[in-house]
Parts: C-alpha cells; sequence; structure tokens
C-alpha cells in the first residue's frame, strides 16, 4: 500500500487545500503536507532492498481486465531516487516561493500537490495505460501554473509547452495502443503491463524504417525527447521557464525533465534493445549536438533565467549520451546526473527567483557587484554554480566523470566532443556570474531607494538542504548509488533481454 | 604516530581554517584571522614535518606511506578511494607547501592589515592549501584532480579577490576558463588510461607502463600522456594556454608567491614526475614537453625583459622558470625537474613576496619606471630580493646555479636531449640574467624616480623575517642537489643528497651514460659566463646609461613592439577563437534556435490549422454541396471500374 499512498496522499492534500476555508494558513498548511509526503516517501527505504533488481513493494490489482489494464505500482534502483527526488523538492519549492504567489494561492497549491502525484505516478506505474494517465496529467496542472501564474508572456509559452509535449505523448499513445496488440498476439491474452511489453520479441529489421520495433522505438523516444528536451525540439524549454513561477520552474527543471529521461531508460532502452544499439549513435549525437549548442546559447543569454535554462538543455544532453553510452559509467552517470540536476537546476532557480523578487528584474546587464551587497546570497549561488558546472568535490563531478567516461568508452569520438561541455559550461556560467555578482555595481545593486537585503531566514531554510546535498552527493556518492546499483547493472548487462523480476514478500502480488 | 591522523591533521587544518575564517568573517579582525590562518597551515608543517620523519625512517625500497579513507567512487571496475599516498617526491612537495606556505600566510597579516576582506582573503588561503595537499597527496589521478580543480578555484577566487574591479574580476575567469581547457584534457588523458590499463592509481598506472618505449602515435600511452600534458600546460603556465598566469597578477602579491610561483603552477611539472615511468614509456610525449618547455623558457624570457609592471616581470619569469622544468621533465631528468621545482619556489616566492614589499612601500605602485633606488629605504627588501636575484641568474653557489645547471646538463647528455635544447636553455639563462638585473636595477639600483609625494618605508617584521628566511633558503636551498662534478673536488665530497632521496621514486632514463666531465665543466662554464656578461650589459644599460635601453628599443622597432605587446597572443586568442565563439553562438541563437525551429514549428501549426479548415470547408452543412460530392464520388468509382 506504500506506493499507492505516495502517490495519492497529494491528491488528497490538493483536494484539503483546495477546499481550505483560511487563506492565512494556506501556506504552512501546505509545507506541512509536503514534509508529511517528504517523510512517507522516506518509509520506502525501510522495505527497499538495496540488493535486488527487482521491481519492489510492487502493488498489482485487474483494472480493466478485458484489455489486461492494471492498476501496477513497483518501484526499483532506477525509479528510487527519483521518487525521493520529487517528494524532496515540493516542500522545498514551496517554501521557496513563499512570497512569489501573491494571488490565487489555493489554486496554485493544490496545482502543485496534483503535479506532485502526477509525477509520482509516472515513476512509479509500471503499466503502459496507468502510466500514461499518470504522464499526460502532469500537463494539466503545469500547464495552468505557467498560464496563470506566469510573467507577461505566459500564453504563449503554455500553449508552446503544451503542444510540443502533446505531440509526442499522442504518438506515445498510438505506440501503447500497438503494443497491447503485440502482448495479445505474442500471449494469447492482452497487456498493459511493462513486465509483458519486456517479455515482447519485436520484429526488428535493421536499416528499415518502418519495422514495427523501430516504429514503436521512434514513437516512444519522440514522446520522451521532447520531454527531456532534446536538441532541436528543445525550443519550448526556454520560453516555459522564463515565463513560469519560480516554484513551477524548479519543479519543472528539477524533475519533470527527467520524466524524459527516465522514460528512455524505463519504456525505450529494455522493451526496444536492438533499435536502441542500432540507434544509439543518433542520441549520442543529438546529446553531444545539445550539450555544446545548449551551452553557447546559454553563453549569450541576456536574461538570468533563459540562461539557466538553455544550461538545463546542456546538462540534459550529458544525461542522454550518458544512458545511449549503454555501459555501466555512462547510465550510473546518467541516473546520478539526473538527480544532481534536480539539485543544481532547482536550486539554481530558487535563487533567480530570490533576485527576483528583490529587484524585478533578470536582466543580467543591470547587475554588477551583487557580491558587495548579499554576501551570503553570493556565497549560495556560487556554491550551486560550482554544482552546475561540475567541480570536484560537489555532485555535478561524479556524474558528468562517468558520463564523459561512458561516453569515451562508447566510442571516444562523442568523448572528445562531449568534453568541450566541460569548458563551455564553465564560461557561460563563470562569465554570469563576474557580470552579476563582481565587477562595478549595477542600476539595480546601487539604487538608493531599494536596497537588497541578504538571504532571509526562510530562504537560507531552503538553501541549506541543497547546499547539503550538493556536497554529500560529491563527496559520499557510494551512499547514493549503492539503492540503484543492483537495478543498474541488471539494466546494462541484460539490455538485450530486459526481465524485471518481482519481489515476492513484503507485498502481495497479484 | 599513527598516520592516518598525521595524515588527516595536515590535510585538514587548513580547512578548519579555512572554515572559521569563511564562517565568521564578518566578525574578525585582520590580524586575528591571520593568526588563525597561519596557525593552522603551521600545524600542517609540523604534521609533514613528522610524517617525513617517519618516511625517512622507513627502509628506501619501500619508503611509502599510504592512507586510505574511505571508498570514494565504485562504479563496476572503476574503484577510487579517497586515498593519500606520501612518498619522497611527495614529501618535497608538502614540505615546500606548507613550509613557503607559512612563511607567505605570515607575510600576508602585515600586508593584507589594512584590507577589510583580510578574514575572507585568509579563508581562501587556507582552502587553497587544503586543496593543494590533496593534488599532492592524492593517490590517483581522480583524487589529485579533486585538488587540480580545487586550487584552480581558489586561484580564481584570490585572482579576483578584489572583485569590485572589473579587469579583476575578468583576469580570475580568464584563469579559471583556461585552466579548464587544459582540465578537460585531462579528463580525456585519465579516460584513455583507464580505458586502457583499467586502474588510475599512480602506483599501479606505473607498474603497468610498458617497459619498451613506443613511438606510436595513436597508441594510448602516448595519447594519454599527451593529454595529461595538455592538462598541465593549462595549469603550470606553457605554451599555449600560459596566457592566464600574466593577468593572474591582478590578485593580492602574496597570492602570486604562493600560487603563481611556489606551489600551484608547479603542480603540472609534480603530475609528470609522479607518472614518469608512464611517460618515459611515450618518447613522443617527452619531444613534444622538451620542445614545449624549451619554446615557453625563450617566450617567457623575451617578454620579462620588456614590462614595466614589477610583477608582470615576474610572472613572466615564473613562465619561463616553469618552462625549464618542463625542459627538465622532457628529456626524462625528473629529479632535475623537482629539484628546480623547490629551488624555484624559494626564490620566486621571496621575489614574489619582496616585490609586494615594495608595492606595500609604494603605496600600491606597480610600475618599476616610478622605482628606483629603493635600496636606500627597504635594505631588508633589497638584500633578500638580492640573493632570490642571484639565485635565479645562476650564480654559483647559489639555489637556482644547482637546479638549472642540471637541467641543462641533462638537456644535452640525455639520449632525449638535444643540443638545440641545451643551447635554448642556456639562451634563456643569458635572458634571465639579462631581466632580472633589469628589474634589479629598476627597483632598487640607479636614481630615484619615486614621485615626490611617496614616501617608502621598510616593512614590519611579520613580513621581513618570510623574506629573510626565504632569502637564506635562496642561497643553500642548492646543496642538496650537488652535482658529482663539483662534489668530487669540494672538501668532504658532498654527496647529491636529492638524487638518493629521490632513488627509487624515479626510473632511469634509459641509455644515459654518465657525463663526460670535461664537457660538462665546459658547459657550465659557457651558461654562466654568458649569464654574468648579460647580468653586467644590462647593469651598464639601466645604472650607468639609462638612456641606452629606449635608443636600443628605437633600434630593433618592430621586433621590440611584438614583444613589448607580449607576441600579441591574447589578441589572437580574443580574434580567432572567443568573439568568433561568441558572434557564432548569438547567430545559433538568433538564427536556429528562433527562426528556424520555431519558425518550423509554426509553420507546421499553420499546415496543421490550414489542413483542418479545408476539411472543415467539407461539412459545410449545405445540402446541395452533399449532393454534389455524393455525384462526384459516384462519377470517380464508375470512372475506376471503367478504367480498370
Amino acid at each position: 500500500m506504500l506506493l499507492s499512498a505516495v502517490v495519492f496522499l497529494p491528491m488528497l492534500f490538493a483536494l484539503i487545500v483546495a477546499l481550505w476555508p483560511n487563506q492565512r494558513t494556506l501556506r504552512p498548511l501546505a509545507l506541512g503536507f509536503a514534509l508529511i509526503e517528504f517523510a512517507l516517501s522516506l518509509g520506502i527505504f525501510y522495505y527497499f532492498d538495496p540488493s535486488s533488481s527487482a521491481l519492489q513493494l510492487v502493488e498489482r490489482y485487474p483494472w480493466i481486465e478485458r484489455f489486461g489494464i492494471t492498476y501496477f505500482f513497483g518501484i526499483d534502483g532506477i525509479s528510487l531516487w527519483l521518487v525521493i527526488l520529487t517528494t524532496f523538492l515540493t516542500p522545498v519549492a514551496l517554501l521557496g516561493a513563499w512570497k512569489s504567489i501573491e494571488e490565487r494561492v489555493r489554486g496554485f497549491l493544490a496545482c502543485v500537490f496534483i503535479l506532485e502525484a502526477a509525477m509520482l505516478g509516472t515513476f512509479l506505474a509500471m503499466d503502459a495505460v496507468f502510466f500514461y494517465l499518470f504522464w499526460e496529467l502532469s500537463l494539466v496542472p503545469m500547464y495552468f501554473m505557467i498560464g496563470i501564474w506566469g510573467g507577461a508572456r505566459r500564453i504563449y509559452a503554455t500553449v508552446k509547452f503544451f503542444i510540443f509535449t502533446m505531440v509526442g505523448s499522442v504518438l506515445m499513445l498510438v505506440a501503447i495502443i500497438y503494443m497491447m496488440f503485440l502482448t495479445a498476439e505474442a500471449f494469447g491474452t492482452m497487456s498493459a503491463s511493462l513486465l509483458d511489453f519486456y517479455r515482447l520479441d519485436i520484429p526488428f529489421i535493421s536499416g528499415q524504417f518502418l519495422s514495427p520495433q523501430t516504429l514503436m522505438f521512434s514513437a516512444f523516444a519522440l514522446a520522451f525527447a521532447i520531454k527531456v528536451p532534446v536538441f532541436p525540439l528543445h525550443t519550448w524549454l526556454p520560453d516555459a521557464h522564463v515565463e513560469a513561477p519560480t516554484p513551477g520552474s524548479v519543479i519543472l527543471a528539477g524533475v519533470m525533465l527527467k520524466m524524459g529521461t527516465y522514460g528512455f531508460m524505463r519504456w525505450v532502452m529494455p522493451v526496444f534493445p536492438e533499435a536502441t544499439v542500432h540507434y544509439a549513435w543518433f542520441f549520442m549525437l543529438i546529446g553531444v549536438i545539445g550539450i555544446i549548442y545548449g551551452a553557447l546559447v546559454a553563453m549569450v543569454q541576456p536574461d538570468i533565467k533563459k540562461l539557466v535554462a538553455y544550461s538545463s538543455v546542456s546538462h540534459m544532453g550529458y544525461i542522454l549520451i550518458g544512458l545511449f553510452a549503454l555501459n555501466e559509467f555512462g547510465v550510473t552517470g546518467g541516473l546520478y546526473q539526473m538527480l544532481n540536476h534536480g539539485i543544481s537546476t532547482g536550486a539554481l532557480f530558487l535563487l533567480v527567483g530570490m533576485i527576483y523578487e528583490r529587484t524585478h528584474s533578470r536582466e543580467i546587464s543591470r547587475y554588477g557587484g551583487l557580491a558587495g551587497v548579499l554576501p551570503f546570497f553570493t556565497i549560495a549561488f556560487f556554491i550551486v554554480t560550482l554544482s552546475s558546472i561540475a567541480v570536484p568535490m560537489t555532485n555535478g563531478f561524479i556524474g558528468e566523470f562517468l558520463i564523459l567516461l561512458g561516453a569515451f568508452q562508447a566510442n571516444s569520438v562523442w568523448g572528445y566532443f562531449a568534453v568541450s561541455g566541460v569548458v563551455l559550461g564553465a564560461v557561460y556560467m563563470l562569465w554570469m556570474f563576474k557580470r552579476v555578482f563582481f565587477g562595478p555595481q549595477g542600476e539595480l545593486v546601487k539604487d538608493e531607494h531599494h536596497p537588497l537585503h541578504d538571504l532571509s531566514v526562510r530562504e537560507m531554510f531552503v538553501l541549506a538542504p541543497m547546499i547539503v546535498l550538493v556536497f554529500w552527493m560529491g563527496l559520499y556518492p557510494s551512499f547514493f548509488l549503492n539503492y540503484s546499483k543492483a537495478s543498474l547493472d541488471h539494466f546494462v548487462k541484460n539490455q538485450a533481454h530486459y526481465e524485471l523480476a518481482i519481489q515476492s514478500g513484503k507485498e502481495v502480488a497479484q | 604516530m599513527n598516520h592516518p591522523i598525521l595524515m588527516a591533521t595536515l590535510l585538514l587544518a587548513p580547512f578548519v581554517g579555512f572554515l572559521i575564517n569563511g564562517l565568521r568573517y564578518k566578525r574578525h579582525s585582520a590580524n586575528l584571522a591571520g593568526v588563525i590562518a597561519t596557525t593552522a597551515v603551521v600545524i600542517s608543517f609540523i604534521s609533514a614535518i613528522l610524517l617525513v620523519v617517519d618516511l625517512v625512517g622507513l627502509p628506501p625500497e619501500t619508503r611509502v606511506i599510504s592512507v586510505k579513507f574511505f571508498e570514494w567512487i565504485s562504479v563496476a571496475s572503476l574503484k577510487i578511494n579517497a586515498g593519500f599516498v606520501l612518498d619522497p617526491v611527495s614529501a618535497i612537495m608538502i614540505l615546500v607547501i606548507t613550509g613557503v606556505g607559512s612563511l607567505i600566510h605570515l607575510f600576508s597579516i602585515g600586508y593584507m592589515h589594512h584590507d577589510a576582506g583580510a578574514a575572507k582573503y585568509f579563508a581562501y588561503l587556507n582552502l587553497f592549501l587544503f586543496n593543494m595537499l590533496i593534488l599532492v597527496l592524492g593517490d590517483s589521478l581522480p583524487v589529485m584532480f579533486v585538488g587540480w580543480e580545487g586550487v584552480g578555484l581558489c586561484s580564481y577566487l584570490l585572482i579576483g579577490f578584489w572583485f569590485t574591479d572589473d579587469q579583476k574580476a575578468a583576469a580570475g575567469m580568464k584563469a579559471f576558463v583556461t585552466n579548464r581547457v587544459g582540465d578537460a584534457a585531462f579528463l580525456l588523458g585519465m579516460f584513455i588510461l583507464f580505458l586502457s590499463f583499467g586502474t588510475l592509481t599512480f602506483s599501479e598506472i606505473n607498474q603497468l607502463a610498458p617497459t619498451d618505449p613506443t613511438l606510436a602515435w595513436m597508441n594510448p600511452v602516448t595519447l594519454g600522456t599527451l593529454f595529461l600534458f595538455i592538462g598541465a600546460t593549462g595549469k603550470s603556465a606553457q605554451i599555449p594556454l600560459y596566457v592566464w598566469l600574466p593577468d593572474a597578477m591582478a590578485g593580492p602579491t602574496p597570492v602570486s608567491a604562493l600560487i603563481h610561483a611556489a606551489t600551484m603552477v608547479t603542480a603540472g611539472v609534480y603530475m609528470i614526475v609522479r607518472l614518469n615511468p608512464l611517460f618515459l614509456a611515450a618518447p613522443n610525449t617527452m619531444m613534444i614537453i622538451a620542445i614545449i618547455g624549451a619554446l615557453t623558457v625563450l617566450l617567457g624570457a623575451t617578454i620579462g625583459m620588456t614590462q614595466w609592471d614589477i610583477k608582470k616581470v615576474l610572472a613572466y619569469s615564473t613562465v619561463s622558470q616553469l618552462g625549464y622544468m618542463f625542459l627538465a621533465c622532457g628529456v626524462g631528468a625528473f629529479g632535475a625537474a623537482m629539484f628546480h621545482l623547490m629551488t624555484h619556489a624559494f626564490f620566486k616566492a621571496l621575489m614574489f613576496l619582496g616585490s609586494g614589499s615594495v608595492i606595500h612601500a609604494m603605496h600600491e605602485e606597480q610600475d618599476i619606471r616610478k622605482m628606483g633606488g629603493l635600496k636606500k629605504y627597504l635594505p631588508i627588501t633589497h638584500w633578500t630580493f638580492f640573493f632570490g636575484w642571484v639565485a635565479i641568474i645562476g650564480l654559483p653557489p647559489f639555489a637556482g646555479f644547482f637546479s638549472k645547471d642540471e637541467i641543462l646538463a641533462f638537456a644535452f647528455f640525455s639520449p632525449l636531449g638535444h643540443e638545440a635544447l641545451w643551447a635554448v636553455g642556456a639562451l634563456g639563462a643569458t635572458l634571465t640574467a639579462f631581466y632580472m638585473t633589469r628589474l634589479m636595477a629598476l627597483t632598487f639600483w640607479g636614481k630615484s624616480r619615486v614621485p615626490k609625494d611617496t614616501h617608502p618605508h621598510e616593512s614590519p617584521p611579520t613580513m621581513s623575517i618570510p623574506l629573510i628566511v626565504l632569502g637564506v633558503l635562496s642561497i643553500v636551498g642548492g646543496w642538496i642537489g650537488i652535482p658529482h662534478v663539483i662534489g668530487a673536488i669540494l672538501p668532504g665530497h658532498p654527496e647529491n643528497f636529492l638524487e638518493h632521496w629521490l632513488h627509487h621514486s624515479i626510473k632511469p632514463i634509459p641509455g644515459l651514460t654518465p657525463f663526460d666531465v670535461t664537457t660538462e665543466w665546459v658547459l657550465m662554464g659557457v651558461s654562466v659566463t654568458l649569464a654574468i656578461c648579460s647580468a653586467f650589459v644590462a647593469y651598464h644599460m639601466y645604472v650607468q646609461a639609462p638612456q641606452k635601453p629606449e635608443k636600443v628599443a628605437k633600434a630593433i622597432g618592430p621586433v621590440y613592439k611584438v614583444i613589448y605587446n607580449k607576441y600579441f597572443v591574447d589578441e589572437a586568442y580574443f580574434a580567432g577563437i572567443i568573439n568568433p565563439l561568441v558572434k557564432a553562438s548569438k547567430g545559433l541563437w538568433y538564427y536556429i534556435d528562433v527562426n528556424f525551429i520555431d519558425k518550423t514549428t509554426y509553420v507546421i501549426s499553420d499546415v496543421v490549422r490550414g489542413g483542418g479548415s479545408l476539411v472543415r470547408s467539407l461539412q459545410n452543412g449545405n445540402i446541395q454541396v452533399y449532393a454534389m460530392y455524393i455525384s462526384l464520388g459516384l462519377v470517380a468509382t464508375l470512372l475506376f471500374l471503367l478504367v480498370r
């Protein structure tokens, strides 16, 4: 029952928040709820067996029996940390954006909780239709978050976000239905279970695009690639980020983008093994392009938030090449980088939000010399910058090192090109840092009528756990990786014939 | 004493200092912060001495103390420990780092006395030492890389210490980014070595290093070492990545002494020495290292002759002296490289601190055209600087003579060396003597050109004590490596102590024959004579006939201009790489993102919408139109059936 509780509790919270009569206690209430949810998700560790690669804490009940659709939750080393990341970032985002949402607070908080539930469902659902429901559900609250509480161009951004994502999703739905017919053909009864998808042997004809496996692969891959987002399908991201309110950006960058990379790991690479190997070069290529392109375009952005958004494109490129390196280093690094990116980019968006609340501007050229005025803010920003540019002893380094090593092992050409991201990453982040924090004081900084205040206690509370994680994950990654090791080993070694066992025991399987 | 505890104390004392000063920096007075930071480093220094004493007690063949704290990264076959290893090579380094580091911290108390951000400064300085010790003691390339990037980071912070000055902040960024280029290559080197050896631990790599040198270029050993060397050119300011070091002088002067002369910039040399069996297996890489080293010697020395900023002269001198160390590595004389690294740490730290003392006395003036005759006002600074000067120009029996001479001898005699490399080295020594004498003359000797409103004064004892200690070390520091030819004629026949000490850590150059004694004396004589003559010329030009330099500069007009402008390398980098990159990025954003991708999606959505309205017009609710469609369809079907 634990996973169901983890997924559906936020839905209940959304309902309570939406009906809560007292405007004043709304925010503390929501924060309390988010923390309860986080604590509950930590309960997973109690039951989770890190030495097993099997699906654990499984809940599986028939739902629409005629089509073999089931209510099916399960967790393994791949999804475990993504679930924790989601439940961790939600209270952080809420507390971090305490003041940035002034209107229709109730609706906003309800959206946050629905979104949380949808994301958790996406990470935990093991039935294709069930998964698809959560996948699509996550769009709705984000659509409103950007469309109602967003910036000036919010309508444009939110429609763009929605349409881009929908295009991929619809194709994925078609593919899911087709796959269900395949299961009926292969096993006699129709099934939407991911485990049955894994068992399918979908015909693959090398070099032919119209072979069933390649088509299915493309449909799934497109949906996830848009979500990641992968070059050249990334243009929705900067707009969505810039227009989204701070908590929206934090959740969007921190968790939602990982739904794409997670999708690749869970729904693409093991289900379509031949196509994955055959087209891995293509994903390596667009991954490397993403790294370099994202970094270069980030470098010339005049808006801090847009810069961070493009840096996401670059960082997600790393994750993609890590996964498609298809070896232990790359895949482990890829998964680790998903968490790192959640922390570092989440923190960057929080920090950008904090300074925006003070000055109502994100234009880099209007800043300068901030370090002299806001020392604590500067230190926090600097530490997160270090994480983002993968300086050793921060979490970013572990991920980037493993990914680059994996890419290099897969094919050194990718390694040689991808490593340029190490330089470019430092260029765009430090150049921005220099223009915002160093040099003579800019117009916004020396404005006497609006003296800037350094981090408040609340803001420190928001940033402290992020900064602790930056170093914890950088200095002692084994703590985190040990929970995922068995699953990742299994994933890499059996990529060609992937199966996922169900751990019997504490939860009853069907 | 317990080795893990000593090692932990050695490493963590500066880190604790960093935390104390860093977390409470607004509340500390400059002096208190300085005392805390200096104490931390002295604790480190004492632990280092205790550890080295234990190391000396071990039998020479197994002279290694290694400590593993915890497993850092463990993924598949990649296992990296937070492990640290003290061996004869790293022993020299930690003594230099913590010893010279203590002196520089002490000096900083006086130097940064008036600065409001002194506590922050000391915090950074401690953090730097922490990282530098990780770099030096790390038992594997990735752990070294932790320190490697860490020192780069501290260097960035300290160069841009006075961050309100845009230029200083830019200099910090330039240093970091240039270093990052090297670091990216370092990463590639690690990947190549890991995939071919299956390990990144120094001891294992050195064991697995092939004993037969390979001449193939695409061989993992050649490629791996080459990439590591590119990494070293970043950190150690060699061609083509040296450009950040002169700009790094924007930082406080003691920082230049500690980071940009004595310790961090030698990291590349140290890394190569650490992996010397591997590098010896890659003669192609060695050749490139030697050539780059030799060219850098000349580049640094020639530019150093034309600069007017006291710190810039020293900076280019550092670039040039680091070139000697790489030249030594390239010809396989790793011991000589370490020797010069050490003596250079003494005399260059001394001169940087001396220049700091001068700048302090001159109220932040750095232009040597506005100095002259300072000997009278700053006797201690002058005399200590004097010993740095005789050390660097290689006068016997001062420190620099022994180490530079050893490098030159190896460049000549080593099978990996070449007469031309010796010649370049000797020419470099000549130029060094010239620019250092010029610096001495313009700063301390001759007529005073000090502006009237400046009243130079000698520095306080916290600043002069380090100068004196380093001055003594610049005199005697070379005596631990007295070459055999000289040892043979000295009373008591002193041994070459350093050679013995490093014997088991450094692989001998294959095919090296004992040096020919007569030739060695001749070579030594030639280089020293050249240096002395050159020093006299410089003395004559800048003290006795001050109008001459200008005439010479005019006579060689264009050449002088090119050198004075540092060969226009910065300009070339901007015009050739940076500006085009920024322009191209703007182009990518504007043409690809905004115009191509987005416009394409608009077109697609327009097509979808247009298609929709087209289909919509089919069902406009008009019965007559429907009837027409039906009849058209009927006709088409009939036609189809008929034709078939």
